[in-house]
């Protein structure tokens, strides 16, 4: 089986969120990078195949130079090849473009995306994905077993779970439980040494098209002050909620 | 002009989130002296849209399309854009129109924006206001493509009534078979999901353990709220996966949320910013949640929270 797994590079979750040129794009300044969360745990799956089943695991990142540490990093957590692809990302369209053009070249059977992304967080890049390809689409999936051909999943409804098979290609968008947390991997001294012989090979983009493009940022107003109430004073907060508020 | 929505339903029962999908399409037609057009797949008492400015309902009844799937329904969403030769589709964020739409945008070859929280603004292209950075920010998104589908994050725009009386066409398109096959739903229907919910009561690790939690859901049972926690009680266990909200969980955009023994850390914060009166219960009066909350109480939630159940109920009896 030949996995691809798709890798977001993002803000760190304690990241400030700053906007520059006129606020048009994202301020990077300080700012340290790491694999998108959900994208972690669809990687640390990828590796659980290839350990118990012996499949092929790569990885692909649409974005330019600055990417490579967090393929690097994830080189070594397991990955046996990295592939990135040498373009800005704009949209979400553009950027499932150009992971369908590595994922039917590479003929891989299974998919591994995330849930969504947590900077631009639109959760469409591998729905996309699975159509431009022709492959059956899974999100929000937290549970995932391949025999053969087939696929079982566990997808995550809104207030509830359900389970689904499909065949083969599948694209899955992945989130936590498809590990546990405490079972995610952190790259060791001997993965990270052997990540620096591993290809990291760079692909020239196929598509210039974008059908969405973001012209400016903003930041929520700033919150007033907290209304304290006593705890003894719980009528109080009752009619805070349901005269000012209007939320009972 | 036309416009579609998407109006999900549950065992035939209309979804809040429809009406809502239908108060903001109706106030783009509004605009551009459209009609707003709904498919509802096996749903009764379609004609409510109408209160919401609906002016056409594709009515599609199909014993095959009782479970969701999202190969059907791609199919027969994208069969009624086509039918109303729809320029701008508008849906939900709850999780199946999540799933959906990213196909549709392939299908239909339109752009497609999620986590869509204002209407457009058209004298600069067609420019949506969304969530990006999980709530730790906007983006104005200016969608190029003649065909256009929304994501229309919930609560967002609220019920805006415009009422008309719709005609409703029976749609029967062919479906194309789906290879993917639903084995089983395991969902619990007595309790209200923290997508659907106006009110959320979420409680973290201040709680202690997990046998502590017969109150919170007691609260929430008062409340007609959905519980949810924060990120370390779902990793320990203490709750299920699906109740961990905050950035790496499920975002909540509730009219209320209820945070008991929750510090709030920057990630809780940036998955439950979009709700709109959040109340803080915590021993802890330099938790950084007092600075995120509306109204806060400075408190041993094993103290507080009996007490606001017994008032609530209280308050009830006397409302009902
Ligand atoms: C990559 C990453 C992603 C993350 N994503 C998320 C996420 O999506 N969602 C999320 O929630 N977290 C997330 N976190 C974790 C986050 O950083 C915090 O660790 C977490 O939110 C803390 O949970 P807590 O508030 O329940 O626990 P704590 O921080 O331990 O806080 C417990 C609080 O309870 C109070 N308390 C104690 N006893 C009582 C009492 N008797 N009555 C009332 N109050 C009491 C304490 O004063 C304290 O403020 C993420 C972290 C990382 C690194
Ligand atoms: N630039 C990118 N390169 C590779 N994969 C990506 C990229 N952007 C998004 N993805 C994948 O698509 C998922 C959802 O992203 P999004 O649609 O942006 O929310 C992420 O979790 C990644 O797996």
């Amino acid at each position: 089986m030949k996995i691809l797994v798709c890798i977001s590079h993002v803000p760190d979750t304690t990241s400030k969120i700053n906007f520059t040129d006129n606020d048009t794009a994202f301020d990077k300044n300080g700012v340290q990078f790491v694999i998108n969360p959900n994208d972690e745990f669809g990687l640390t799956r990828a590796m659980w195949f290839k350990e118990k089943q012996g499949a092929s695991v790569d990885i692909v990142t649409v974005g330019e130079k600055d990417v490579e540490p967090t393929m690097r990093k994830c080189l070594a957590i397991g990955a046996e090849k990295a592939i990135r692809v040498d373009a800005k990302p704009v949209d979400a369209f553009q950027v499932a473009k150009e992971i369908a053009d590595v994922a039917k070249n590479g003929e891989y059977d299974l998919i591994i995306a995330g849930r969504e992304s947590i900077d631009y967080n639109g959760g469409m890049v591998p729905g996309m994905l699975a159509r431009l390809i022709g492959a059956h689409f899974i999100n929000t999936c937290v549970s995932l077993e391949i025999e053969g051909d087939a696929a079982t999943a566990v997808r995550e409804i809104d207030g509830g779970k359900e389970t689904l098979s499909c065949k083969l290609p599948l694209v899955i968008g992945g989130q936590k439980g498809l590990v546990e947390e405490k079972d995610l991997r952190i790259p060791n001294m001997r993965g990270i040494m052997m990540a620096r012989k591993k290809p990291l090979d760079v692909k020239q983009p196929v598509t210039e098209v974008t059908k969405v493009e973001f012209k400016s940022f903003s930041k929520p107003a700033p919150k007033g002050d907290v209304k304290l109430v006593d705890a003894e004073n719980i009528d109080e907060l009752i009619n805070l909620l349901h005269n000012e508020a209007k939320a009972i | 002009m036309s416009l579609l929505i998407y109006a999900e339903s549950e065992n035939g029962k209309l979804k809040k989130m429809a009406y809502e999908v239908a108060s903001y399409a109706s106030s783009i037609a509004s605009n551009m002296n459209a009609e707003v057009t709904a498919v509802t797949i096996n749903a009764e008492d379609v004609e409510s849209l109408g209160q919401y400015g609906v002016g056409k309902v594709l009515n599609v009844k199909n014993e095959s399309l009782k479970a969701f799937n999202e190969e059907s329904y791609v199919d027969v969403i994208s069969k009624a854009a086509n039918e109303v030769n729809a320029e701008i589709i508008v849906l939900s964020q709850s999780a199946n129109a999540k799933y959906l739409a990213p196909a549709l945008s392939v299908e239909l070859e339109a752009g497609y924006a999620s986590n869509v929280v204002a209407l457009p603004e058209t004298e600069n292209g067609f420019q949506v206001k969304r969530n990006v950075f999980t709530n730790k920010a906007f983006g104005m998104a200016d969608i190029t493509t003649d065909k256009k589908i929304i994501g229309l994050s919930n609560n967002a725009f609220g019920l805006h009534e415009n009422s008309k009386t719709p005609e409703v066409v029976d749609f029967s398109p062919e479906i194309k078979g789906s290879g993917i096959e639903v084995k089983s739903v395991d969902k619990n229907t007595d309790k209200v999901s923290i997508a659907d919910a106006e009110v959320v009561v979420s409680a973290g690790r201040g709680l202690k353990g997990p046998e502590n939690w017969g109150m919170i859901e007691e609260l929430a049972d008062v409340l007609g709220a959905a519980t949810a926690c924060s990120k370390p009680v779902s990793d320990m266990g203490w709750r299920p996966h699906g109740e961990h909200v905050g950035q790496t969980g499920k975002p909540v955009a509730s009219n209320l949320y209820i945070a008991i023994g929750i510090s709030g850390a920057i990630q809780h914060l940036a998955g439950i910013n979009a709700s709109k009166t959040k109340v803080v219960i915590n021993t802890d009066e330099e938790a950084p949640f007092f600075k995120a909350a509306d109204y806060g109480i400075v408190g041993d939630a094993f103290e507080v929270v009996p007490q606001l159940i017994e008032k609530l109920k209280e308050f009830k009896a006397a409302n009902a």
